[in-house]
């Protein structure tokens, strides 16, 4: 096919204009509210009660940024929490789901079927949030502690399946077992030879995984009452529900009473809220192009076929 | 059998921590279920507490809740699988369309970032625009109309709206990937065949590209009514801002569960609820995956 029979088979230039001016119209939908609190964060706060929230701030003021990062120790905390469950998160959740795929994978493996199943059920038949908090906090006295944020959503079936069948399609059996005749065991075969080349599949899974571990807030809405443990994302959602949230955490956080006491004369809330959205969410927005073609790469990984 | 777990014991071993953690936190919930069929209290613990029978279930379904929850849960489902099916594929076909392929590739990476904000963003995106004081509606769209300000977090009729505007916005950029990427499958000479046979291009997407995707637009469809019983917590939680004036229509299985059972402590609705949620979660994703199966055995789940 030639690039004269796609010219003439497009659409009229008047249809692709429109198209374009549409998608300019839902990239703006999608930018602009983020822009909004981005505004509002850096708005003075007799401004917002005066006019309301607008796009260009009428009397900029970084005093919501100040107030929230000026006792660093609760921001950094909880950054290094979130930062953590993330990272531990992610790489167990890697690391566990190709130990577990690989003998799936595995033509001569006798339980493949077993284990299969055993993966399966958890895919179709959830206990729900009842017996699973029980079981978490009663069961397993792990209510405050750091492995509530990890445990819950660590492995999942679908991925499981996913790096299974990759590892089924693009391993060649002869190179595992040239690798046995050379007198390789199976951990090194799996670590040496399989996880270098699925480096796709697994940098795809890597990747959701970390985004589902940095935006999560329910596990910690669950299972953490210990200010040392909040994430940015539980941060945030309990700074928007309860106003005096940001008062008694954010502001406090420890010792700081007469800094406290000064800001309370002007406690910027809204900016605040504001601001502490773009702390924490601004790494993601950033870093989030650079990845993105994983994303989609994973998306279609095996589901469309040729 | 004893011989083959001796001679593939590497193998095994190496599945037993993910084993494990599957165990511990998928398994052993599983019988936490018969919390449903007890009386609990704590002095008795689990095993202790007397047999209830189905007297939850018949608290449950004696009160108007069970009939809420369920009906917003599987109503607003179906509202976000329609709107969803015809604003992702729409995408995927004007997309496609895009001759400028350095555009189209900016236009699909702002539309997918959305999804990548957590819905706890999310609710404070709606919060400033929806804010009964401050909020950008109130203040500078409705103010300069010359309308009264609306309180919206108060007033149930919007959210039936508001909540598919907000799925759509995180989640139609990238559920749009699957099907632009089955576009690009198609063999482009079926569209010259059509061409040569005089069809303008929107006839040959009407007839040849809706078609040819047809198949994936039903499997995506059927998994998702699979799932028909299931909500997404941070949407109807969260969004509303667990504001009680919008329970009527924001209230589903999945916020019923936890509210009963950390703000009123009603072990027994909460676990009947959720017991419920399970069994006929599990019909409905086996159905579909049977139906999905009798279509493209390859693309279903199992």
């Amino acid at each position: 096919m030639t690039s004269k029979l796609q010219a003439s088979n497009a659409m009229p230039a008047w249809a692709r204009g429109t198209f374009h001016f549409i998608f300019i119209f839902y990239s703006l939908i999608c930018i602009l509210p983020v822009v909004l609190i981005l505004s509002v964060s850096l708005t003075n706060e007799h401004s917002l009660l005066a006019n309301g929230y607008r796009f260009i701030p009428e009397s900029i003021s970084t005093l919501a940024y100040t107030y929230l990062w000026k006792d660093i120790s609760v921001m950094a905390r909880a950054y290094g929490v979130t930062t953590f469950v993330t990272v531990v998160g992610a790489g167990l959740h890697v690391l566990l789901t190709a130990m577990y795929a690989y003998p799936l994978s595995r033509k001569d493996f006798p339980f493949k079927s077993f284990f299969s199943v055993i993966v399966l059920i958890t895919m179709l038949f959830s206990g729900g949030l009842v017996p699973s908090y029980i079981v978490m906090v009663n069961v397993l006295h792990l209510k405050n502690t750091i492995w509530a944020l990890i445990l819950p959503n660590l492995m999942s079936g679908f991925n499981i399946f996913m790096v299974r069948t990759f590892f089924k399609q693009s391993i060649p059996d002869e190179l595992i077992e040239s690798a046995k005749i050379d007198g390789a065991s199976e951990w090194r075969i799996l670590f040496q030879i399989v996880l270098p080349l699925a480096l796709p599949v697994l940098a795809t899974i890597g990747l959701f995984s970390t985004i589902g571990y940095w935006n999560n807030w329910f596990n910690a809405l669950l299972y953490i009452s210990d200010k040392n443990l909040y994430t940015l994302q539980f941060i945030m959602q309990q700074a928007l529900l309860r106003l005096e949230f940001i008062r008694n955490t954010l502001a406090l956080g420890g010792q700081h009473l007469d800094l406290a006491r000064t800001l309370e004369a002007q406690v910027p809330t809204d900016s605040v809220r504001m601001a502490l959205v773009i702390s924490a969410t601004g790494p993601i927005i950033l870093a989030y192009p650079f990845f993105q073609k994983y994303f989609i790469k994973g998306l279609t990984i095996g589901s469309v076929k040729g | 059998m004893l011989r083959h777990v001796i001679k593939y014991r590497a193998l095994l071993l190496m599945m037993l921590p993910a084993l494990t953690v599957i165990a511990v936190m998928d398994y052993l919930p599983y019988f936490g279920l018969i919390i449903a069929f007890k009386d609990i209290n704590y002095a008795d613990g689990i095993l202790g507490s007397p047999w209830a029978g189905l007297r939850n279930f018949r608290f449950l379904f004696a009160t108007t809740d069970a009939w809420r929850i369920f009906r917003n849960t599987v109503a607003f489902n179906l509202v976000f699988i329609l709107t969803g099916l015809v604003v992702t594929v729409a995408i995927a076909v004007a997309l496609n369309e895009i001759r400028l392929k350095y555009a189209a590739k900016l236009y699909q990476t702002i539309i997918i970032m959305p999804n990548f904000l957590s819905l706890v963003v999310v609710s404070y995106v709606v919060y400033a625009f929806l804010n009964p004081d401050y909020g950008y509606v109130n203040k500078a769209i409705l103010g300069h109309l010359g309308i009264a300000n609306i309180n919206w977090y108060a007033d149930w009729k919007y959210w039936p709206f508001i909540l598919p505007i907000v799925n759509l916005w995180k989640g139609a950029g990238i559920g749009s990937v699957i099907y632009l990427a089955a576009i690009v499958g198609i063999d482009e000479q079926l569209f010259e065949a059509a061409r040569i046979d005089g069809a303008t291009r929107w006839q040959q997407i009407w007839w040849i590209t809706i078609p040819m995707i047809a198949p994936v637009i039903v499997i995506i469809t059927i998994l998702s009514l699979g799932g028909i019983i299931r909500s997404d917590f941070g949407l109807f939680y969260q969004v509303p801002m667990n504001s009680a004036a919008l329970y009527a229509v924001t209230d589903t299985v999945d916020t019923y569960v936890f509210r009963a059972l950390f703000t009123l402590n009603d072990i027994g609705m909460s676990s009947a609820a959720n017991f419920f949620q399970s069994v006929i979660g599990l019909f409905c994703i086996v159905g579909a995956n049977w139906l999905v199966r009798r279509i493209s055995r390859e693309n279903s789940l199992f």
